[in-house]
């Protein structure tokens, strides 16, 4: 098939950006939306022109590194998989694709359509770990059973791979289901209690700190999340703030 | 406890907690409105009692207008620092692929519902202030009988401002249709509830406002009742 | 230099704790005035820094991607080992150490083989501590499955996502350390070279990928855990900016580089569908435990089936040939992973191949469905159920078990595999070879770690299935943070190492030579044209099965692939900006030498054995034939051109396992 391309390019974190125009000839419907932009750039190469940089690494859905914003949706018109997932079968033929890099003010771009989600980082460091260290002596693995529903529902919530879609989605900038998702996995485990107050209270107030906006419950960040990170979460972080604040 | 509702959380606990608060209330008036249908005498009653008793007069009172207040300027206050996380804006954005009208724009219906209330506020509430903490007459009485019910029918002779009503109810509806449920969501109620939450919100934020409309209707197609 | 393994007298058994009892350490107030530098923070590097950091040293951590998190370890699915025995059905140290070794073929090093297992139990112990959700049963304890090439059931696992749970759990250890300042993250950076002062690694010169910035680094100690080396295929289930660059520039600087043949086929990826391909996706291994494999029985369906004339599911029993049970009775579908891949090979070559390409082989989960449905119907106690009933069950449990490795493989391939069988075809997937470490986990170089996959490995010539994950844990939390101690003590006087040095100008000359080089080049062709090439040779000659004739051909093409690269490679955009294009070139030219050496090391190779298969080895079963003579760590020393590489042997002795013919019949 043969598409319209419209992509956002900046040179680095100061220029100004714009969207610009190509155009890709014989694109394979199985082909992924990444493979789609490998046939892109190299004939951006071949032409002397810089191809377009955006970040990708596994190419299986899972690292979390993909991440552009394709026809006004995060990840694309495809539900439950990443951008790297997505493939060119969702697409018709004389089709235009407009895609835009995660946007937020927390998600600066650095070029093109990579964006700088260090923020993320930095709330994780902020408490979204269990105070244990490395020993060897640690109590035995069985020692404390773990109800199987709790671990499977911490399962869920542990699965988020910090794409960023759930900030990139919604319309405040919102990155409270990406905090929802971790504060819920330690919530859930009994290893997790000792420091529960603590760290949902330094997380938040990371949260805060970074510039991401408030959630007024939409929902669409669990729509576009391509590992469907529940909407339960975020409640379960308003409950367990609530609990360490009073 | 004051950090917490400088934290985003915080915030939208305290929406959630002045929601709950409004919603009540809407419930208690829509219940009052409703037995003006019924009842001349017993709709003057009540109007009298609500009007006059000191503890609605001067506590419940105050609480629902810094409720109105807080709620709608929080609203702004949130709204405007949403707009700034969001940074650059999409090209091109499908919001409707993920998430409901009415619960990405809650700002136009709740602009909606606060020009209905300034509406109110002049109709009702100024009116009755004046005479009764102005002009000093807090018997309630015109001509020698309750005047809250004559004059409610009066208020909705004009189809202009019924019409007006109309609309701002429907809005109302369609504000409380995601505020509801989101109220919920925000004090962090458990997933169990969800289902049952959702149900009762539909039901409240369907039949509230229709309430409130036939109500409306009602006194302007029965004018000489 | 001779090769000395450093392997501790005593018992097998004893040999880990003696040896830990006995060597130095550096006391706390010490440690804060040692730096230690880690390249990688996959499972290995990850577990590592935060290790080293809780210690009490100062660690600065390089990754190439934009966090930890995003290391490639963890598109792991299926497991972690640990020979906890919680099933009781016979698993021990020993058990998990003989498997081990037997699975690589006799190709490993006993003494590292029995540590890793001994300490594999506290791997889960401590990842439990870390709010790692592992999947358990309804009695709230930890459940376990069984994997390829062994008999009991050893693998934890978190749903099909073990290797991303246990490498956030890794992550969330260094975010501790980092919240600490005991880490230092840099985050998209490159390591391009290392830096050697007095014989000791004291530094690195890395790339920062946001501005181009060359930098400096000093430490007492690099430690690399940089992964395997698949993307020399090209295609591979790496990730895209998997490479072999801080591996392979180390090996430059004195590390000797080990057995690079050894290479992993998974036999469960889902087949390339056209040239436009990036990457290949890996399909757990532990639907091996309920899918059968085959291919039609008649070259006539087999046509027919790829004209789409015929579906797979029209051919009744009698029509299919189930080639590992029929070849394997004892061990079925659950053959380790080398037999299973040379097997598919072998029946694609022979025409049977299913798909278009004639490269895909089926998997089939009706006859597991069919087996959970009246399990379940009986359990229900639905009596007489009807065939759709037992289908509909036994859907829902096998959904249950593998829904979203069947998710995966439908937004893939667009064919719903509850209907029709799954399509899956052999894929480079783990490199058992890399740099040569001694017991310790150094190199040939001092101060200079090499750990996970990255070195040449415990795992000898063929790694079994969920042991990547223990691997890379082991060497991070329970191996290196001990080891290094030793090495460390005496440094504590050293103080800090200064970057101003002519060691550190030399390696930064070097490092910013070639990205003028690259920037500057008026070449015609991409780096993804001379990558395409170089897999294609890789692939075709040094793949599943290798001969000397195509071995010395591979030698000689790589060489010319190497030689055009260097004149025509066209690198867009400038050294001192973001530039991908740019960081492929340097990791591209780093495969076209490793390549050369990976086909030296398999023509030297003169037998079969584990992922190396040689096609003048073989059994008359067409079994791999391993030989005696061979029975040796083949560790290249870099002299200059790939090929001419210096081989120094490490012999392996077995004196607590017997050798034998590795069956799986």
């Amino acid at each position: 098939m043969n598409l319209t391309l419209k992509i956002w390019r900046q040179k680095d974190s100061s220029a100004k950006g714009q969207m610009v125009g190509y155009k890709v000839s014989d694109i394979s419907e199985h082909m992924s939306f990444l493979e789609m932009m490998d046939v892109l750039n190299e004939q951006l190469v071949a032409e002397g022109e810089e191809p377009v940089a955006f970040d990708h690494d596994c190419r299986e859905g899972i690292c979390g590194m993909c991440s552009m914003y394709i026809n006004g949706e995060a990840h694309g018109p495809d539900r439950g998989i990443t951008t790297c997932q997505l493939h060119m079968r969702m697409f018709k033929d004389g089709d235009t694709i407009t895609i835009e890099p995660f946007r937020a003010a927390a998600f600066p771009v650095i070029k093109d359509l990579v964006v700088d989600r260090s923020a993320f980082d930095r709330i994780q460091h902020a408490g979204g770990y269990i105070s244990v260290n490395t020993s060897g002596n640690t109590q035995d693995a069985n020692a404390i059973p773990i109800s199987k529903h709790a671990a499977d529902e911490a399962m869920d919530a542990a699965t988020c791979i910090g794409c960023g879609a759930c900030v990139a989605t919604c319309k405040n900038s919102s990155a409270m289901l990406f905090v929802g998702a971790k504060v819920s996995q330690y919530a859930l485990l009994p290893q997790g209690q000792v420091e529960a107050a603590d760290r949902v209270k330094n997380m938040v107030a990371q949260m805060d700190l970074e510039g991401f906006g408030n959630c007024t419950n939409t929902g669409a960040c669990e729509v576009e999340c391509p590992k469907g990170i529940s909407l339960d979460n975020i409640a379960r972080m308003n409950r367990e703030l609530m609990k360490a604040s009073i | 406890m004051s950090g917490f509702f400088k934290s985003s959380i915080g915030r939208k606990v305290a929406m959630a907690l002045s929601a709950f608060f409004l919603m009540f209330f809407l419930l208690q008036h829509l219940a009052i409105n409703i037995t003006s249908v019924f009842s001349a005498d017993l709709f003057n009653e009540i109007s009298h009692f609500m009007g006059t008793n000191p503890l609605v007069q001067f506590a419940l009172q105050p609480v629902l207008v810094f409720a109105v207040v807080f709620h709608f300027v929080m609203g702004f206050v949130l709204e405007l620092k949403n707009k700034k996380a969001n940074g650059v804006s999409y090209a091109k954005n499908n919001g409707g692929a993920n998430s409901s009208w009415v619960s990405r724009n809650m700002i136009y219906s709740g602009l909606v519902v606060l020009a209905f209330i300034v509406l109110h506020f002049i109709d009702f509430w100024i009116p009755e202030i004046n005479t009764k903490y102005i002009v000093g007459d807090m018997s309630g009485m015109h001509d020698g009988e309750y005047r809250y019910f004559h004059e409610l029918v009066e208020k909705f002779h004009s189809p202009l401002r019924v019409g007006a009503y109309v609309v701002s109810f429907v809005l109302l509806g369609l504000h409380l249709a995601h505020g509801f449920t989101s109220a919920f969501q925000s004090v962090g109620s458990s997933a169990g509830r969800k289902k049952t939450l959702q149900t009762i919100g539909k039901a409240y934020s369907i039949l509230v406002p229709l309430g409130f409309v036939i109500v409306a209707l009602y006194h302007h197609l029965n004018p000489h009742h | 230099m001779a090769l000395d393994s450093k392997v501790p007298e005593g018992s097998l058994k004893d040999k880990w704790t003696d040896y830990k009892n006995k060597i130095n350490l550096v006391n706390p107030a010490n440690k804060r005035h040692i730096d230690v530098i880690v390249v990688g923070t996959g499972l290995a590097g990850g577990s590592a820094a935060a290790t080293l950091a809780e210690l009490g040293y100062n660690v600065k951590a390089f990754a190439y991607q934009d966090s930890p998190r995003r290391a490639h370890s963890i598109a792991a699915q299926g497991g972690i080992n640990a020979a906890k025995n919680y099933q009781g059905d016979g698993d021990s140290t020993y058990r998990l150490f003989y498997d081990t070794v037997k699975g690589g073929d006799y190709r490993s090093r006993e003494a590292n083989v029995y540590r890793l297992a001994e300490v594999s139990a506290n791997i889960i112990d401590q990842c439990v501590a870390q709010g790692v959700p592992f999947a358990r049963d309804y009695g709230g304890l930890l459940d376990n499955r069984s994997f390829g090439g062994v008999l009991v059931s050893r693998t934890f696992y978190a749903k099909g996502q073990t290797g991303q749970q246990l490498l956030l759990g890794a992550y969330s250890a260094m975010n501790r350390q980092i919240a600490r300042g005991k880490i230092e993250m840099f985050n998209r950076h490159e390591m391009l070279d290392v830096v050697i002062v007095d014989g000791k690694a004291r530094g690195i010169i890395a790339r920062n990928l946001v501005t181009g910035e060359i930098e400096r680094h000093s430490a007492h100690a690099v430690v690399v855990g940089s992964g395997g080396y698949g993307n020399v295929y090209f295609l591979s289930t790496n990730a895209m900016g998997s490479n072999v660059t801080a591996a392979w520039k180390i090996h430059k600087k004195g590390a000797y580089f080990a057995n690079p043949c050894y290479t992993q086929i998974h036999p469960t990826c889902i087949p390339r569908s056209g040239d436009y391909q990036s990457k290949l996706t890996l399909m757990s291994e532990s639907l091996r435990n309920d899918g059968r494999i085959w291919v039609p029985k008649n070259i006539d369906d087999v046509l027919a089936i790829r004209e789409g004339k015929k579906k797979p599911t029209d051919l009744s029993e009698d029509e299919r040939d189930y080639y590992l049970e029929r070849r394997y009775p004892a061990f079925g579908n659950l053959v380790p992973r080398d037999v299973a891949s040379r097997a598919a090979k072998e029946r694609c070559d022979a025409g049977y191949g299913v798909n278009a390409t004639g490269e895909a082989v089926y998997l089939d989960f009706a006859a597991a469905i069919e087996r959970y449905g009246k399990e379940q119907a009986k359990i229900q106690g639905i009596d007489n159920p009807s065939k759709g009933k037992i289908t509909e069950l036994g859907e829902k449990i096998v959904e249950a078990k593998y829904g979203n490795l069947f998710q995966m493989y439908e937004k893939i391939v667009d064919q719903d595999p509850y209907k029709t069988p799954m399509m899956i075809y052999p894929a480079v997937h783990y490199t058992m070879g890399g740099v040569w470490v001694d017991y310790n986990l150094m190199t040939t170089v001092p101060g200079l770690y090499c750990i996970g996959e990255a070195n040449f490995s415990d795992h000898g010539a063929n790694r079994l299935g969920a042991s990547a994950l223990m691997q890379g844990l082991a060497d991070g939390y329970f191996v290196l943070p001990y080891t290094i101690g030793d090495y460390l003590a005496d440094d504590i006087r050293t103080g800090k190492i200064p970057t101003d040095t002519k060691e550190f100008d030399e390696a930064e000359k070097s490092v910013k030579d070639q990205i003028e080089f690259f920037t500057t080049n008026n070449g015609t062709k991409t780096v993804d044209y001379f990558h395409k090439k170089l897999g294609k040779v890789m692939w075709d000659k040094c793949g599943m099965s290798r001969n000397e004739k195509g071995l010395k051909e591979a030698i000689k093409e790589i060489k010319e692939i190497r030689e055009e690269f260097w004149k025509d490679v066209k690198v867009p955009g400038g050294a001192n900006e973001m530039n991908p294009e740019l960081e492929k070139a340097g990791r591209v030219a780093d495969f076209l030498e490793l390549g050369e050496l990976f086909a030296k090391d398999a023509l030297v190779r003169e037998e079969s054995a584990g992922g190396h298969f040689r096609e003048e080895y073989q059994t008359e079963e067409g079994e791999a034939k391993r030989m005696k003579e061979f029975q040796f760590v083949s560790a290249w020393e870099y002299v200059g051109e790939p090929s001419e590489a210096k081989l120094h042997k490490e012999k392996l002795v077995y004196e607590n396992i017997e050798v034998k013919e590795r069956s799986y019949k």
